[in-house]
């Protein structure tokens, strides 16, 4: 188990040094950030030589990597154009977001789970049928449409919750932006639960279990939702990473100061110190989740070692 | 020893002697037997008219309005609420703010939305399924380095892959979107492609054919594949909806498809702002898109319980 875990951190090294690549690529090389610095102004090409010299701009692509790992390793993500440092900026943001997508990881496992049990359990039956077409509702409308409407319908007709949320994002007014940014992921692990329920409650060992008498919670507890779950856990986990990204939309929609925001201001206006910056923090999120995931199968189904 | 040397006729069972007269003398593929399932089912039907219905009306937009939906009369029409007794015409779902019909537009946007997900979709599941099954079922080297590099790709979030790959391009259309989307969008196949098939590589039935002779290839595709297409049919299927919105998404955002293209996406981006004064101008492009994606979803279950051996 240590031995696979030490072996799992190593492998993350070059998926690390690759999606960091990647985005570097996307940023640097696709995109001019010395371009951009000028807005929609032909750049003075004395100046912008001298900005590329002073930002290590002019060095090949490959050099220029290893230069801001170098110095990301030293803790320094350097500065985003509008002066500000982006270790600042992550300060600022990122609790915020990580509260955020507590809010929706929390109420997707918790009513996902169960609804997908409930359905999967009865499936034909009118439960189940209701849980489909509402999970299909919610899939298929965008999330940009759903949270419009219902910061509308909820926040300003019927004044239930604040409209938007202050600077300092506590938990409370987190709520119903936690449920739109979770309402698809909701529906895929519902889905995804029933799915895999509904197929393992045919196997024999449920059909031993309710044989030898033990009693119906104890069967779907133990048997089937553990043997259920490998399919819904690995959705979970890769959807962490995707809800901190994924909360652009949502944190646009309530004018949330997170990780969002800041990255979509960042791609906007190609300030590529901050979208480099702090996409490598998502992506270190995304790996440990993973490691997490990987780690629970072992839990879920014992048949499954890693020596 | 009498018995061991009955005629053959008589130690088949009836049923079976009678099974085989009524022309069901050689076996079904799990294909036909899949389409007998979908003949009678409801759902298939349903939502393969609706289908058939947006496809048509992506290909042919001229054959359900006349209207121009480029053509803006602000002073006669501005934000003018639906008729909806007009079918057809022009006023059936009112104007937008830029006096245009919603209805010319709305025909006239589900071709950008339709294009953008079929591909983004067929790309999708041919890279990731391919990736997910040569990882899954070889393992070892072939599976760290596939895995490796899916995990990669997936470090990177869809929408925030996209935003930052479309950043790029200043002239973006649907063929730029869709490579944007392709490019972020195929690991979730691959990943659950990868699990399934091993899950099902220690079964006895594929020991069984390997015993009996059968080449990689035969038991990979013949095999396997047909016992994990099933959640890779509904991934696929409810990422189809999932890439329509995201396209929608990325237009919301700025970074999709542009204005002179009439889309869903860039419809209801511009209508989020007169929300509370004309819902119809959002409302009527957003069911549309909510309705083009409910029906792939549908399409897709049916054909997952039809192709499903245990469920039978």
């Amino acid at each position: 188990m240590g031995r696979y875990v030490i072996r799992r951190l190593l492998q993350m090294i070059p998926v690390f040094i690759g999606s960091t690549f990647l985005i570097f690529f996307m940023v640097y090389a696709l995109g001019d950030p010395v371009a951009a610095l000028f807005g929609d102004k032909a750049p003075d090409p004395a100046t912008a030589a001298r900005i590329r010299k002073e930002l290590y701009l002019d060095e090949p692509l490959w050099k220029q990597y290893l230069h801001y790992m170098g110095q990301i390793l030293t803790g320094d993500f350097g500065t985003a154009f509008n002066g500000q440092k982006v270790t600042e900026l992550m300060a600022s943001a990122f609790p915020v977001t990580l509260r955020l997508t507590l809010v929706a990881l929390l109420f997707e496992v918790v009513v996902g789970i169960v609804l997908g049990v409930l359905s999967g359990l009865r499936r034909g039956r009118s439960v189940d049928t209701t849980v489909l077409l509402l999970t299909l509702i919610v899939v298929s409308i965008p999330t940009f449409v759903s949270g419009y409407v219902l910061q509308f319908l909820i926040g300003v007709k019927w004044g239930a919750v604040t409209p938007a949320v202050s600077p300092y994002a506590p938990f409370d007014e987190l709520i119903l932006p936690g449920v739109v940014l979770a309402l698809t992921s909701l529906a895929y692990v519902t889905r995804l639960t029933r799915t895999t329920i509904a197929e393992n409650s045919r196997a024999d060992y449920i059909r031993t279990a309710v044989a030898k008498g033990l009693p119906r919670h104890r069967v779907v507890t133990r048997h089937l939702l553990r043997n259920s779950l490998i399919p819904v856990v690995t959705f979970i986990g890769t959807d962490v990473g995707a809800l901190m990204g994924g909360a652009i939309v949502t944190e646009r929609i309530f004018n949330i100061h997170g990780v969002g925001y800041q990255l979509y201001q960042g791609i906007l206006r190609q300030n590529s110190p901050t979208v480099v910056g702090f996409v490598t923090i998502l992506v270190i999120v995304f790996l440990l989740a993973n490691l997490l995931v990987d780690l629970l199968y072992a839990v879920l189904d014992p048949r499954i070692r890693y020596a | 020893m009498p018995e061991k040397t009955l005629p053959h006729e008589t130690t088949v069972p009836e049923a079976v002697s009678t099974a085989m007269k009524s022309g069901a003398g050689k076996p079904r593929s799990l294909g036909q037997d899949a389409w007998r399932e979908l003949r009678g089912s409801w759902l298939f039907w349903s939502s393969g008219v609706l289908l058939v219905l947006f496809i048509v009306m992506a290909a042919f937009p001229t054959l359900f309005t006349g209207v121009d939906p480029r053509q803006a009369d602000l002073r006669g029409h501005y934000l003018a609420p639906p008729n909806w007794s007009h079918f057809f015409e022009a006023d059936w779902f009112g104007y937008n703010g830029q006096g245009q019909s919603v209805y010319a537009r709305t025909v006239h946007g589900a071709r950008a939305s339709i294009i953008v997900g079929v591909c983004v979709t067929l790309a999708v599941t041919v890279i990731g399924g391919l990736v997910g099954m040569l990882a899954g079922y070889f393992g070892g080297w072939v599976d760290a380095l596939l895995s490796r590099l899916t995990d990669i790709f997936f470090g990177i979030p869809l929408l925030l892959g996209a935003l930052t790959l479309l950043q790029a391009f200043t002239h973006r259309t649907a063929w730029t979107v869709s490579l944007g989307l392709a490019t972020f969008g195929w690991m979730q196949i691959a990943r659950v492609m990868r699990g399934a098939v091993i899950t099902q590589k220690q079964a006895d039935f594929v020991t069984a054919a390997r015993a009996l002779g059968a080449g990689t290839g035969r038991i990979l595709f013949r095999h396997i594949l047909p016992n994990v297409i099933g959640p890779v049919i509904v991934v696929a299927t409810i990422a189809l909806g999932g890439y329509i919105s995201t396209e929608a998404t990325l237009s919301y955002l700025g970074i999709g498809l542009q204005d002179p293209v009439v889309s869903w996406g860039v419809d209801i981006s511009a209508a989020q702002s007169q929300l509370r004064d004309a819902p119809h101008v959002l409302l009527v492009p957003a069911s549309f898109l909510s309705l083009t994606v409910l029906a792939f979803i549908l399409l897709g279950d049916a054909v997952r319980d039809a192709l499903d051996p245990k469920l039978r």
